[in-house]
């Protein structure tokens, strides 16, 4: 041990800096992993309970194996290339799909400055809002290339969709920004600490922006009532039609790493992130994983509750609804900001 | 008689409207008037046949507006030129919901030219029973749109349901036809196959659609995946022997076929089943169409993508399905009924179960109410969609919770009660514009109402046997088989002579759960019956739906298609 804190103590700042972003690197991806085999299992132990079933329930303690199970499962599955599809491009797109979705979370934080963050950038939001526009790609490819017309109108339909909220997504953070007066993830986190807790968090103070981020964020993970692009019924699996085995398991991956994402932005940006809820209590990592299950609670909730919308009130509700809503509300908050009305003062 | 009790006294027989009408338009064109046990049948020659039609639809004393059904008979009889020269009859069922009065059209064609006029021009819904009877019987009729096989594969050779085509002749047929419709060369549509095999598609039918994006252009349906010639089937089967067919026709309520078989044959025979047996019926064919109306709704919202009011409302159907098994042993193909009564007296503790059940269905509708009616999402994706009028529907034949949707309040049930609907009280529903969401409140309502029937049904459950007393129609009890020489002759003389009906024709027609189920009988006398039709509700139903489609989106699509509750088993037969 003590062998490899010397050799600590030697490295170079710029070497100490490096490995421990790696290590945070390789942690946090394989939190991430484990995230994303739990919420298949959490998603479908709650779905049933909600639908009075039981779900998952054969494998391990109450089922919890079962995402590993389905995982050897899926290894071992034969990988079919449909004949005519375009072959690197269909191999490529679950790949994109992951790397997109793996991405974002870099910019995350989960503490106070420091650890709990892969990388504290200074446009951290602007660096999100490339990111997530890049999850789109892989799914118009995945339509393209399989040469199938099922997978073709799902992956047209999930262009024009996440093209249109994720603007209103973006609109919606842009009260935040003006509030926090920074692009910084850790910025904005901060700037909700205030004397009455979680009366001073962005959901609460940017309300109509909170809505916004919600509804675009479903949308921009292809969730119900927005999951129009595999709308199983009108489209048979949507853009992953003809996927199997791993890659298969790599754009469902893709997917549920997007909705870790979504909720854990959407926890730092507008849930306090990592601040206690009660200004007695002290802030903690704990919290901000208490708000983002919360909100993975919620996306799976609405699964179980809406139906999905069609095509044309998607695209309607998206434009004239959404869009003019976050504009709106930008221009209030930069008014009252520069009224200076308390809690929109910087 | 079952339903034949019911027919208005002043205007039934050989001199009821429909028949003082046509005798004084058509004059020598009619050929012949009949009753038998309250069904007008009239004849007319080919040459009056749209004429005829026409009439009845249009005079106001007849109204003869809803569309029943339209088939094809082969009188084949080797003994007589006659036989030949009136082989082919083409038999029209319609209905007049202003005046509640039935009638059957017939007429004849030669074996050399069987042509026949269409009646397309008259009766939207005639398109496809046309194409069935070209089909199944090969009667040509002129002037047809679309006269090409509907049943059967396309490269099927002979026309099955003559009575010279072998019963247990075969076809290989492996090729699917590709394209249903033209599409010029240069259209920059998208040609898509919905079905046979799609999530949208409950059961096999296919429907090709052409895309404009996401709004469908032009389609075309293609059914026939499931036919398997029941009505062949039922001519070489004894009375009973046909009930457990039924069951498979719609086999979401297989019950409710049954039910309708019996009173059909019943209604051949002349009998009545006993009170009991009448009571057990009604409550089962309520609980049935409950039954029914939870997988309409639960799949039609499956469809939209919304999942949990489908296992919500699927808990009752269970309960339904275990109150089946109590009372018979079988859950999804009960064969419950028999002729003139029940297989077996139903369990001791029947009327708790059935509370029981009563129960958990009023606990689901009420949740699945809860969950959709007034969800907005729910509501855009139904409210004006696929909307039919009136005179429309009427036309295409729809029937049941679909017409009803429409506005037209026509119910076997409460215009012509069967089985003692008359002694309950209950409210028929109907909507107003007919699109979706009307035909979704009149199915929730008519399972409340159901709710009712059974209610009052349990109530006045009267105690007796469940079978009628005629060692002619009905198998005596085992126990005396074994134990007793003419029961057991009795037995023996029934399972080897089968029932034998007088020779007749009867329309026996019951409130199913997509609407009037018939059927229609043709016996010689024999143990056979020469001819059974099967009038599908959901056949003359899914007939409008490309029509319906067509400038909708592929998502409307799947909204309506499991709004309309098409059973394949029921389409194709």
């Amino acid at each position: 041990m003590s062998g490899l804190s010397d050799h600590w103590a030697g490295l170079s700042p710029v070497a100490q800096q490096f490995w421990i972003a790696v290590l945070k690197v390789a942690v946090i991806f394989n939190v991430l992993l484990g995230l994303f085999s739990f919420m298949t299992y959490a998603e479908r132990r709650l779905l049933a309970f909600m639908q009075f079933r039981l779900g998952p329930n054969r494998t391990g303690p109450f089922g919890v194996l079962q995402p590993i199970a389905d995982g050897i499962k899926l290894f071992f599955k034969e990988e079919v290339i449909p004949e005519g599809a375009n072959r690197w491009v269909f191999v490529a797109a679950p790949a994109v799909a992951v790397v997109a979705a793996f991405l974002s979370i870099a910019v995350v934080p989960y503490g106070g400055p420091g650890l709990f963050q892969i990388a504290d950038l200074e446009v951290g939001i602007l660096y999100l809002f490339a990111i997530s526009s890049l999850g789109v790609y892989a799914i118009v490819m995945a339509g393209w290339a399989a040469n199938n017309k099922f997978t073709m109108l799902g992956g047209l339909r999930s262009a024009a969709q996440m093209f249109s909220y994720e603007l209103a997504l973006g609109l919606s953070w842009v009260g935040l920004i003006m509030l926090a007066g920074s692009f910084r993830i850790q910025d904005i986190v901060t700037a909700q600490k205030g004397g009455l807790g979680l009366l001073n968090w962005f959901c609460v103070v940017q309300f109509p922006a909170f809505i916004v981020y919600l509804i675009a964020a479903t949308a921009e993970v292809n969730r119900t009532p927005f999951d129009l692009p595999e709308a199983e019924t009108e489209l048979v699996a949507g853009f992953h039609t003809e996927y199997s085995s791993m890659r298969f398991a790599l754009l469902q991956m893709a997917e549920y790493v997007n909705m870790i994402t979504v909720a854990a932005v959407g926890t730092s940006l507008f849930l306090g992130g990592w601040l206690s809820p009660l200004p007695l209590l002290p802030d903690s990592p704990l919290w901000f994983f208490v708000k983002f299950g919360l909100l993975l609670f919620f996306f799976i909730w609405l699964r179980g509750t809406l139906p999905r919308f069609r095509y044309d009130q998607l695209m309607h509700f998206g434009w004239k609804v959404l869009v003019p809503v976050a504009t709106l509300w930008i221009l209030v908050t930069a008014g009252l900001v520069t009224a200076g009305v308390p809690g929109f003062r910087r | 008689m079952a339903s034949a009790t019911q027919e208005p006294p002043a205007a039934s027989g050989v001199e009821a409207p429909a028949a003082r009408v046509l005798r004084a338009e058509l004059g020598p064109q009619l050929r012949s008037v009949a009753d038998f046990r309250g069904d007008l049948a009239i004849t007319v020659e080919r040459d009056a046949w749209v004429r005829a039609a026409s009439l009845l639809r249009d005079h106001p004393q007849l109204d003869f507006k809803l569309f029943l059904d339209l088939c094809g008979v082969d009188q084949l009889d080797d003994d007589t030129d006659e036989g030949l020269r009136d082989r082919y009859e083409v038999v029209l069922h319609l209905y007049s919901v202003t005046h509640k009065h039935h009638v059957r059209l017939k007429t004849t064609a030669p074996e050399a030219a069987p042509d026949v006029p269409t009646l397309t021009g008259v009766y939207k819904g005639a398109n496809w029973f046309e194409r069935e009877a070209w089909d199944l019987y090969g009667i040509r009729f002129t002037g047809h749109p679309k006269l090409e096989r509907l049943l059967t594969h396309d490269a099927f050779v002979g026309h099955p349901m003559r009575k010279d085509y072998p019963v247990g002749q075969r076809h290989v047929l492996k090729s699917p036809k590709v394209q249903l419709m033209d599409v010029p060369a240069d259209s920059e549509h998208l040609l898509v196959n919905i079905g046979p095999s799609h999530p949208a598609m409950h059961g096999t039918f296919r429907v090709q659609a052409l895309m404009d994006g996401e709004t469908i252009a032009a389609c075309e349906a293609e059914i026939g995946y499931m036919h398997r010639n029941f009505e062949k089937m039922a001519e070489v089967r004894t009375y009973w022997q046909i009930i457990p067919y039924t069951d498979r026709l719609n086999y979401c309520s297989s019950f409710m076929n049954g039910h309708g078989w019996a009173l059909a044959v019943e209604k051949l025979l002349g009998i009545q089943a006993p009170p009991r047996a009448e009571a057990v019926r009604v409550i089962l064919s309520e609980f049935s169409r409950i039954m029914d109306h939870i997988i309409a709704i639960g799949t039609n919202v499956v469809d939209l993508g919304a999942i949990t009011p489908f296992f919500v409302m699927f808990r009752a159907r269970e309960d339904i399905y275990e109150l089946l098994d109590a009372c018979c042993g079988a859950r999804l193909t009960v064969s419950y009924v028999r002729i003139g009564g029940l297989a077996q007296d139903v369990p001791e503790d029947f009327e708790a179960r059935c509370r029981r059940v009563m129960k958990s269905v009023q606990e689901v509708v009420d949740q699945a109410d809860g969950l959709l009616t007034r969800n907005p999402i729910f509501t855009s994706r139904f409210k004006d969609v696929g909307a039919m009028g009136k005179d429309e529907a009427l036309s295409w034949g729809w029937v049941g919770p679909c017409l009803r949707g429409s506005g037209v309040a026509y119910d076997v049930r409460k215009d012509h009660p069967y089985s003692g609907y008359e002694q309950y009280d209950f409210d028929v529903p109907v909507g107003t514009v007919g699109d979706c969401y009307d035909r979704y409140l009149v199915r929730m309502e008519e399972m409340r109402q159901s709710l009712r029937i059974i209610d009052q049904a349990l109530r006045k459950l009267p105690s007796g046997p469940v079978i009628v007393d005629d060692k002619k129609v009905a198998l005596p009890p085992k126990s005396e088989v074994y134990s007793n020489i003419e029961a057991l002759m009795n037995h023996f003389k029934l399972v080897y002579d089968g029932i034998l009906p007088p020779p007749g024709e009867v329309y026996g027609y019951t409130e199913g759960a997509n609407g009037e189920l018939g059927y229609y009988i043709v016996s010689r006398g024999a143990k056979h019956p020469w001819r059974v039709k099967v009038r599908p509700p959901c056949f003359n139903i899914y007939q409008a739906f490309p029509s319906m489609i067509t400038g909708a989106l592929l998502a409307d699509a799947v909204a309506i298609i499991g709004g309309l509750n098409v059973i394949a088993g029921e389409l194709d037969r």
